[in-house]
C-alpha cells in the first residue's frame, strides 16, 4: 500500500475533555515533533498511531491512513505494518548473532539481496554509534546506543517502513544530529517525541501536548528557523565539550571563552 | 456448544488473553462457562466468576499429569457446561507439557506464547504449538518489530497452518481477531477425541517412585547410551 497521508482524529484528554486539536494530518515526507512536559501524553500519542487506534484506546483517538481506516493486515501481520516505533524501552531479546538475525529479517521481508542489505543496515547503524557493532556478537550484548542504532537502521533499510516513530532519540545514546541528517535522505514520515529544541526546530511542525491532549500545532516559521541556526551552533559547542570529556580531556574556562568568542558571543 | 482449549507456558498470559476474550464475548451476548485445570494452585475460577459472573470450575491435577487430567475430566466438564446452558466453554489448561497437547477435535486450540521468550521457543514446544489452531503472541509491546516478525516466521516454520495473533493483552490490542476465530469455531460433537497422540502415559516416576536410575524403574526405560527398551510383564 502506498502511504500518502496519516491523519490523527482527536479524542479526549486525561480529564475527559475534548482535545483542542481535532485533526492533525501528516503527509509523506513530513518531519514532525511531539513536544510537551513529562506526563503530558506524548508517548500515548505515538502509541495510538502505532496501534492504529480506532476510538479503542484511553484517548479515544482515531487514526486514518490515506483518509480511510487502515486494513486489518497492518495489525495482523507485522511485515505489512507501515509503522516502525522505536521507543526508549524497545530492546532486543534475541540472542542470535547480529548478522544472522538481520539476514533472517531481510529474508522474511523479501528485502532484496540479503547480503547487500544487511551490510547496508550495519553501515547505517555504525554511523550513529560510538563504538561500531560487532556483527558476530549476540543482539542482547549490544549497548543501549548500539541497540537503538540498529533498531533505527533495521526499520529504515530492512523494514523499509514508510512511517517511523522515534521516542526521545536524544536519550538514545546515539549521534542524534547525524541520525536526523541520515534519516532525512529517506522520504518517509518521521515523528519525533522530543524535549530537544534542535530536533523540534528541525521539524516541519510540532504538536504540543498538555494533560494528555493535543493543544496546538506550531509550524516552524522563518523566525524560528533563524533562531534554530544559532541554537545549532550552541548545541554543536555542547557536543564538542561532551566529546572532549568522553575522550578523557580536560575542560578550561579559557577554552570555553575562546569558543564562545569565535561564535560571536561576548563573554 | 463451542469448546475453546487454551495452552501455553506458565506466565505467558493465557489468563489475560482469555479475560479480554471473555469480556468481548460476554458483551456480544454469549453465555460462557470457564474451567481451569492446574497442578497445585489456581484462583482464576474465582477471578472469572467475579469479573464476568459466569459459571466457573477448577480442577487440580495434583499427582496426575495435567494434560492427562484434562482428558479424564473434559467429558464431564462439557456436560456441566451444557447443563449451565453455556454456548462457549473456555478451558484454560496448566499448559506446561511440551510432549502432549490438550486440544480436542472440533475445539479451537489456542496456544499463548510470549514474544519475549526467545526466538527458538516455537521450535521447542512441539504439539502444544503444532496441534493448535491459533498462536497468540503476547507482550509484543516489549520487543522490537523486527523480532516480532522473526518470531512469527519461526512460529509458522514450526507450524505452517497455525494462525498468528499478536497482542498486548493487557490493553486488549488485536483481541478482536481472536474473538472472530472463536465465533467461527464449529460446535463440539461426539465422538470427543484428543487431537494428537500423547506420549507414554503412565510411568513409575509419574506415580511416585522417586529413585534415580533405571534400576529402580520398570516399563519403558533407556540407558544413557542405548535406545529405549521395555522391562516388566
Amino acid at each position: 500500500m502506498d502511504i500518502k497521508e496519516i491523519t490523527i482524529l482527536g479524542g479526549i484528554g486525561k480529564n475527559g475533555e475534548k482535545e483542542l486539536l481535532d485533526t492533525v494530518s501528516l503527509k509523506m515526507g513530513d518531519v514532525i515533533s511531539i513536544v510537551g512536559p513529562t506526563g503530558s501524553g506524548k508517548t500515548a500519542l505515538i502509541n495510538d498511531i502505532e496501534l492504529f487506534a480506532n476510538r479503542n484506546t484511553p484517548s479515544k483517538r482515531k487514526i486514518l491512513i490515506n483518509g480511510t481506516l487502515p486494513p486489518d493486515e497492518f495489525t495482523t501481520d507485522p511485515s505489512k505494518n507501515p509503522i516502525a516505533l522505536i521507543t526508549q524501552h524497545t530492546n532486543f531479546l534475541s540472542d542470535l548473532p547480529v548478522h544472522q538475525f538481520l539476514t533472517i529479517h531481510a529474508k522474511i521481508r523479501g528485502a532484496g539481496r540479503s547480503e547487500t542489505i544487511v551490510n547496508e543496515t550495519l553501515e547505517f547503524a555504525n554511523q550513529l554509534t560510538g563504538e561500531p557493532i560487532n556483527e558476530h556478537c549476540a543482539m542482547t550484548e549490544l549497548s543501549g546506543g548500539q541497540t537503538r542504532s540498529l533498531l533505527i537502521a533495521d526499520a529504515v533499510i530492512i523494514g523499509n517502513s514508510p512511517i517511523i516513530l522515534l521516542d526521545e532519540i536524544e536519550n538514545a545514546g546515539i549521534h542524534r544530529t547525524k541520525a536526523i541528517e541520515l534519516l532525512k535522505q529517506y522520504k518517509k514520515i518521521f515523528i519525533f517525541v522530543t524535549h530537544d529544541p534542535r530536533i523540534a526546530l528541525l521539524s516541519d511542525f510540532r504538536v504540543c501536548m498538555k494533560n494528555g491532549s493535543m493543544q496546538s500545532l506550531i509550524v516552524t516559521d522563518r523566525e524560528e528557523k533563524k533562531a534554530a541556526e544559532e541554537i545549532k551552533k550552541l548545541d554543536d559547542l555542547m557536543l564538542e565539550f561532551r566529546t572532549a570529556i568522553r575522550a578523557g580531556g580536560h575542560i578550561t574556562f579559557k577554552g570555553l571563552e575562546e569558543r564562545l568568542k569565535a561564535l560571536g558571543y561576548v563573554v | 456448544m463451542k469448546v475453546i482449549v487454551c495452552a501455553g507456558p506458565p506466565t505467558s498470559g493465557k489468563t489475560t488473553v482469555l479475560k479480554q476474550v471473555s469480556k468481548i464475548l460476554k458483551e456480544k451476548g454469549h453465555r460462557l462457562a470457564y474451567l481451569k485445570i492446574d497442578v497445585q494452585f489456581a484462583n482464576e475460577d474465582i477471578l472469572f466468576k467475579k469479573e464476568f459472573d459466569i459459571p466457573t470450575k477448577k480442577v487440580y491435577s495434583g499427582d496426575l499429569c495435567p494434560d492427562h487430567c484434562n482428558v479424564v475430566v473434559l467429558g464431564d466438564a462439557i456436560k456441566w457446561a451444557a447443563e449451565e446452558k453455556a454456548d462457549i466453554l473456555i478451558v484454560e489448561t496448566a499448559g506446561l507439557c511440551l510432549r502432549c497437547s490438550p486440544y480436542i477435535e472440533r475445539s479451537l486450540g489456542i496456544v499463548v506464547l510470549e514474544a519475549t521468550s526467545g526466538m527458538n521457543l516455537p521450535r521447542k514446544i512441539g504439539p502444544m504449538l503444532t496441534l493448535a489452531d491459533v498462536a497468540v503472541v503476547t507482550k509484543i509491546d516489549l520487543v522490537s518489530q523486527a523480532e516480532r516478525e522473526v518470531f512469527r516466521a519461526n512460529v509458522n516454520e514450526a507450524a505452517k497452518h497455525v494462525a498468528v495473533v499478536e497482542t498486548d493483552a493487557l490493553h486488549g490490542i488485536n483481541i478482536g481477531h481472536l474473538v472472530t476465530r472463536i465465533e467461527r469455531t464449529q460446535d463440539i460433537s461426539a465422538p470427543l477425541l484428543l487431537r494428537g497422540n500423547p506420549p507414554v502415559g503412565t510411568c513409575t516416576i509419574c506415580v511416585g517412585k522417586k529413585e534415580i536410575g533405571k534400576e529402580a524403574h520398570f516399563g519403558v526405560l533407556r540407558t544413557l547410551e542405548t535406545d529405549i527398551f521395555y522391562r516388566g510383564e
